[in-house]
């Protein structure tokens, strides 16, 4: 239950930019090597932001394939696993994308 | 000023905003840097604040600080990790009692509850420092760097060589928090079968060595090892294993060997 931490981590964030506005909707990033559960990070989200300025707050979470870069074929492929081989057989690869965990942008409540 | 923000396919940038609305690069603004069209693919009526922070940015900052703190007293760190059960514990005291002196070390102790491993530990005459995590931090399945860091003024740095943080046992969490140390040491058990790499490949991947401890059980396993090899080169290639007993003593003194490696050369 990493999650509960994970979100505690975005409120600190998302206080700072928010700067006391009321906010709508948190979007964030996560990698799919993350082994963060999307359901249960929004459910720790409401218990994280519950009784705080930010209750009510929709968290939105994107997922980020993940995507290797062949270093023989240079062929660029997105994986299910995550056992990191080209198609092509090679094991000589390079992570392009799916260790995100990022806070992205906030949606304001329009004034 | 500039505003900063960045676009659905990655590309970051930053402009200056006159009085009127305007558009660039397929996307557009009103003065006050309101999205007035469409920039990643979401829209909605409010003001988008484009934030860009890494979740994990502030545990990664204090783990930096207790990286620079222990590098200042000349101690190396070395964060142990593994699932609950798989010998953590026990190879430590067995390590403690080899590398009694070689090298001074200390123990950052983390558990959910109990001081049962610390007290193991102590006995064997090292310095300990306990976390529960329990206590103040919610019951945390991991260490994380702000939970280390105040363990750090309980243990005598000056008099140490080498700390070694026993971290929750959890096969998920712990992978995810840097904590400030120089190397990432992981045991696993053969009972826990091999296709655990495949199914917690984040921890795997993190880690320096994996020690394949109980390897005294083996014969009474149908575990198949080389399965359990291939599995983890399919997450980490070129991943270092190294087979150990805290029970029999087997590759222990191995593993104290690739510790004391860590050490800065006297």
């Amino acid at each position: 239950m990493h999650e509960l931490s994970i979100c505690a981590a975005i409120a600190g964030i998302v206080e700072q930019h928010a700067e006391g506005r009321p906010v709508e909707i948190v979007r964030i990033d996560v990698g799919h090597l993350r082994q963060v559960v999307p359901e249960t990070l929004q459910y720790s989200w409401e218990l994280v932001v519950a009784d705080t300025p930010l209750a009510g707050s929709v968290l939105e979470v994107n997922h980020v394939p993940l995507v290797v870069r062949c270093d023989a074929c240079g062929e660029s492929t997105e994986l299910d696993t995550a056992v990191l081989r080209c198609p092509c057989g090679s094991t000589d690869v390079t992570l392009t994308s799916g260790e995100e965990l990022l806070v992205r942008s906030l949606e304001l409540v329009d004034a | 000023m500039g505003r900063f923000h960045a676009h659905a396919d990655g590309t970051v940038h930053e402009h200056d905003h006159g009085d009127e609305d305007h558009e660039h690069a397929g996307h557009a603004h009103d003065a006050e840097g309101r999205d007035v069209g469409d920039h990643s693919g979401y829209t909605t009526g409010g003001l988008r604040v484009e934030v860009l922070e890494h979740i994990l940015g502030e545990n990664d900052r204090t783990a930096a600080a207790n990286r620079a703190d222990f590098a200042s007293h000349g101690v190396r760190v070395v964060n142990v990790m593994s699932s609950p059960g798989a010998g953590k514990t026990a190879l430590l005291v067995e390590l403690a009692h080899r590398l009694e002196g070689r090298a001074r070390i200390g123990v950052v102790e983390g558990d959910i509850e109990t001081a049962l491993d610390a007290d193991r530990l102590a006995a064997a005459g090292v310095p300990v420092a306990l976390v529960n995590t329990s206590a103040g931090f919610g019951g945390e399945c991991h260490l994380d760097a702000t939970m280390v860091r105040s363990a750090l003024e309980r243990l005598p740095l000056d008099d140490l060589d080498l700390v070694l943080i026993e971290n929750v046992g959890n096969l998920v969490c712990p992978a995810e928090f840097d904590v400030g140390e120089d190397a990432r040491l992981m045991v696993f058990s053969p009972t826990e079968g091999e296709e655990k790499p495949l199914k917690y490949p984040v921890m795997f991947r993190s880690a320096d060595l994996v020690a394949v401890n109980k390897v005294d059980l083996l014969p009474h396993l149908d575990v198949d090892l080389a399965r359990f090899e291939a599995n983890l080169e399919g997450v980490h290639p070129g991943a270092a294993m190294l087979l150990t007993s805290a029970k029999t003593g087997e590759g222990v003194d191995e593993l104290a060997d690739w510790l004391l490696a860590l050490l800065p050369a006297s």
